[in-house]
């Protein structure tokens, strides 16, 4: 990547007599390729299996790539009427889109068309999927430290950017069920004041649903953001070989070096081989289990019933909070409605992915930390943080299972209306519970981890004392286990002091107040004179 | 960037606190005065293929077989593909293709991937290489050549010094995306008003009820107690155009109660006709199709978001996240006996929107 003199001479100077090396020097001396395997091609990769997650988001994403090149060839994103002639027979002479009408052909008259379908929708779920762990993942290990956090955003952004490609590609096959998630899209956007009704209008072309989304959903599902996507995603790998991972703390592990397999040949034949793994439990999938059967749905028409239905896991969280809403929000005002219905649910979910997607800015704020971090923390060393995750995600979980009100309420024989306000009970006070049960719990790991360093651990033997008392005995862990347990990064709660004028902002008062509420409750790592201590104590 | 530093394996201090080596604060952080050590890396620990050949030999039996299988596993679904055609019409052929196919690929992927990673976890070199971390930030020599360079540019194009120069280029760059924003508005008709064409139907005086999707009109007679239909406006099916559109607007719920069960407002007396009522079925929170109707307790349900409706008291919303009640369509009779509108719907139906008053 930077300095490009010197490697023609390199080169030049190696037996140049066999095809390999005369392949390598042609192409060599016309892309300088020897400097790329200079420096990238024994580059450290630290292991552990919460690092895949990353991998099987980006390897998901390759496979649909190729899975949908091949959806496009057949593909036909018009919502042109037409009657349905193809093999599936309850469908025969029904009127229907050109969209819906072609992805019955890609299933029912192209052979492998339904498995190139099938693996395309199962990657899309893995794919939302695995970013969501990815993410959790650098969250509860504070992966997202300095120098991290402008990498934290672009994945946020892909997050956001993996859920509009679901969105807009579970849309396309112009189904029963699509069109319902398009209804129910026209609606939330009519419900935005002043621009909701002309955006719905200029989305759809005209009224609801219109001859136009399908084609302009096909626009931005198979040119617009999947090239924002990739730029994004090499963007984020780019920052990776920057940075250089991050890695667990473990013995002979610091915080200036990188410790793992290089490049070539382990983590090649590894990352490779995984991806073929991915690849082949999504094909598994796709060939045993069946996946939006448009076909049992029939067309999108606007007056069918349509029971039970559910949206795609990703959606189900905004879908929840659609339905958490208490009757009643919404009122006419100077000749115009306004509606809370739809409107808390999106600018509480906007808030939400906002404070998500600055996270890392507030947490540096509050530290007021400026070294780089490229050991990761044990999400218990970081009580505070992990609480807020736990929150978070109770938060989430709460408006997913929302979605879902009506089966469990089928399901489980109980009321709709208990299922609702048992959801809109646990959504908010849900948090906090999780919040306070998650602080406690790290603190009291933290202070088992104090314990077994200063104490060992329990080694299960019995000895009595000759004055008759019992004790059981404690084995001292080895050096090695200790250091994981003893060195992580603990803060204190900030003092405010006066400024040169002698004042104390009303910033510096907010975060020394997010501070305390930070660090106020810590549990010191172990030092060595402690430990000498503790050593002389057990003779 | 990547300097390869196998070699170095002696350790400098340890660094628990995490201080980096360009001195940046440290914030609130307790820097440890006398942190415990990092005690170094523990001994290499061999592998059983490092010490046993015949595990070694085992492994890699594994692994080339897995990658001889999963060519097995590829040339078997290229058999697939021809053994088990799609027959039309018989919807089980589209599963065995589905499935061979499937299967056969799954074999190849799956094997090249276990034998990949078998190698490279068994039988590849398994010794950690470490490579030394600097600041992500560039040298102090990198950092005042790049400020240098800015400060070369500006000199030399005057671009701090030709203040119009610089001031009109902004004003041009923020004003030529401009007319790309209007020619959005293309997206959309160009003469019509969305929040006009949100409130008319196709429902008129006189247009008979028809069912959906048939079309057939229907009879008042028809209507049993208890019962409800799925109606369109009669005539529907036969549009050319905006068909669909139309659907959506004008779809209704026909359902006949005992007329003791119903409390009609006085205003909207007329409205029924013995029992049979008429109300929009687009939902008013965010238009999904209410249709689910529960006859004992006249309740309507949305199935999307829950919102219930009571048809007993003009469809007022007795739970879930909608406000308005659904709009209901004054109904007739005509000479004939068949249900009619006796006009559209007197408000905009469905989701509500910002020029609904």
């Amino acid at each position: 990547m930077s300095t490009t003199t010197t490697t023609t001479e390199l080169v030049e100077t190696k037996k140049s007599d066999g095809l390999t090396a005369v392949a390598a020097n042609y192409i060599d001396e016309r892309t300088s390729i020897s400097t790329a395997v200079k420096e990238l091609g024994r580059k450290i990769f630290p292991d552990h299996w919460s690092f895949l997650l990353g991998e099987v988001a980006l390897y998901s994403f390759v496979i649909i790539l190729l899975s949908g090149s091949f959806l496009t060839f057949f593909f036909s994103a018009s919502m042109a009427p037409v009657q349905y002639d193809g093999s599936y027979v309850p469908l025969k002479g029904v009127e229907m889109s050109a969209a819906m009408s072609s992805s019955l052909d890609i299933s029912f008259d192209i052979r492998g068309g339904l498995l190139m379908r099938q693996v395309h929708h199962w990657a899309a779920l893995l794919f939302v999927a695995a970013i969501g762990l990815h993410m959790l993942r650098i969250y509860f290990t504070g992966a997202f430290r300095k120098p991290r956090e402008l990498n934290w955003v672009i994945g946020f952004i892909l997050f956001i950017l993996a859920m509009a490609e679901g969105f807009t590609g579970y849309s396309l096959p112009d189904d029963l069920l699509s069109g319902n998630g398009l209804r129910i899209i026209d609606g939330m956007v009519k419900g935005i004041p002043l621009v909701g009704t002309w955006i719905s209008y200029l989305l759809f072309g005209g009224e609801f649903p219109g001859e136009a989304i399908v084609g302009r959903l096909y626009s931005l599902h198979i040119l617009l953001l999947p090239a924002i996507i990739v730029a994004l995603i090499a963007m984020h790998l780019l920052f990776v070989v920057v940075h250089k991972h991050t890695q667990y703390p473990g013995a002979g592990r610091t915080n200036q070096n990188v410790v793992g397999y290089p490049v070539l040949p382990v983590y090649a034949a590894k990352a490779g081989g995984f991806f073929f793994i991915v690849f082949g439990v999504v094909m598994l999938m796709a060939s045993l289990f069946t996946i939006n059967p448009i076909w049992n749905y029939g067309p999108y028409d606007p007056s069918p019933v349509s029971a039970g239905t559910q949206p795609d896991w990703y959606i189900g969280f905004a879908d929840g909070a659609l339905r958490l809403i208490p009757p009643g929000l919404e009122f006419v005002w100077l000749d115009h409605t306004f509606s809370f219905n739809i409107l808390i649910p999106l600018v509480s979910l906007g808030l939400f992915i906002l404070v998500v997607l600055i996270y890392p800015f507030i947490e540096a704020w509050v530290t007021g930390d400026k070294r780089e971090h490229h050991i990761l923390d044990r999400p218990r060393n970081a009580p505070t943080r992990t609480a807020i995750g736990a929150a978070g995600v109770t938060f989430y979980a709460a408006l997913w299972a929302t979605a879902s009100s009506d089966i469990i309420a089928t399901h489980f024989s109980v009321t709709m209306e208990g299922v609702i306000h048992t959801m809109q009970f646990l959504t908010i006070v849900g948090p906090f519970i999780a919040f306070f049960v998650a602080k406690r719990v790290c603190l009291a790991l933290q202070k088992k981890d104090r314990e077994i360093v200063l104490h060992g651990y329990e080694s299960g033997r019995i000895v009595r004392l000759p004055g008759g008392e019992y004790i059981e005995v404690h084995q001292p862990i080895d050096e090695y286990e200790r250091w994981k347990l003893v060195s992580y990064s603990d803060y204190k709660p900030l003092m405010i002091r006066p400024n040169a004028q002698g004042k104390i902002t009303t910033g510096q008062k907010l975060r020394a107040g997010m501070s305390r509420w930070f660090f106020e409750d810590r549990i010191e790592p172990v030092g060595s004179a402690e430990l000498e201590q503790s050593h002389g104590d057990h003779h | 960037m990547a300097k390869d530093d196998n070699s170095g394996k002696d350790l400098a201090a340890a660094d628990s606190s995490g201080v980096g080596h360009e001195g940046a604060p440290a914030g609130t952080a307790v820097v440890v005065r006398d942190a415990v050590a990092n005690p170094g890396f523990p001994p290499h620990r061999p592998r059983v293929t490092d010490l046993d050949p015949s595990a070694e030999r085992r492994a890699e039996r594994t692994v080339y077989t897995l990658f001889y299988l999963s060519i097995v596993g590829s040339v078997f679904a290229i058999a697939a593909y021809m053994a088990f055609p799609i027959v039309p019409e018989d919807p089980g052929s589209v599963r065995t293709n589905n499935l061979f196919i499937g299967l056969g690929l799954t074999l190849a992927l799956m094997a090249i991937g276990i034998g990949a990673v078998h190698w490279g976890k068994a039988l590849m070199f398994d010794h950690e290489g470490i490579d030394e971390r600097h600041p992500v930030r560039g040298s102090e020599e990198t950092r005042s050549r790049a400020v240098e360079i800015f400060q070369e540019a500006g000199e030399e194009s005057g671009i701090g010094r030709r203040t119009l120069i610089r001031n009109s280029l902004i004003g041009a760059l923020i004003a030529f995306p401009l007319p790309a924003v209007v020619l959005f508005r293309g997206l959309g008709p160009q003469d019509d008003n969305p929040a006009a064409l949100l409130s008319h139907t196709m429902w008129k005086k006189g247009t008979r009820l028809a069912l959906d999707p048939t079309g057939t009109p229907i009879k008042a007679s028809d209507i049993t107690l208890g019962s409800a239909f799925h109606v369109i406006p009669e005539g529907l099916q036969d549009l050319e155009h905006g068909k669909l559109e139309e659907k959506g607007k004008a779809a209704v719920l026909l359902m006949r109660l005992k007329p003791e069960d119903l409390n009609e407002l006085p205003e909207r007396k007329g409205w029924s006709y013995d029992g049979i009522v008429a109300y929009s079925k687009i939902c008013t929170h965010v238009g999904c199709p209410v249709a689910l109707y529960e006859q004992q307790t006249h309740h309507l349900l949305c199935p999307c978001h829950q919102s219930q409706f009571d048809v007993s008291n003009h469809c007022e919303v007795i739970f879930g996240p909608a406000k308005r009640p659904l709009p209901q369509l004054p109904i007739a009779v005509d000479s004939e006996g068949y249900l009619i509108a006796q006009s559209d719907f007197t408000e905009p139906v469905g989701p509500s929107f910002w020029e609904r008053h």
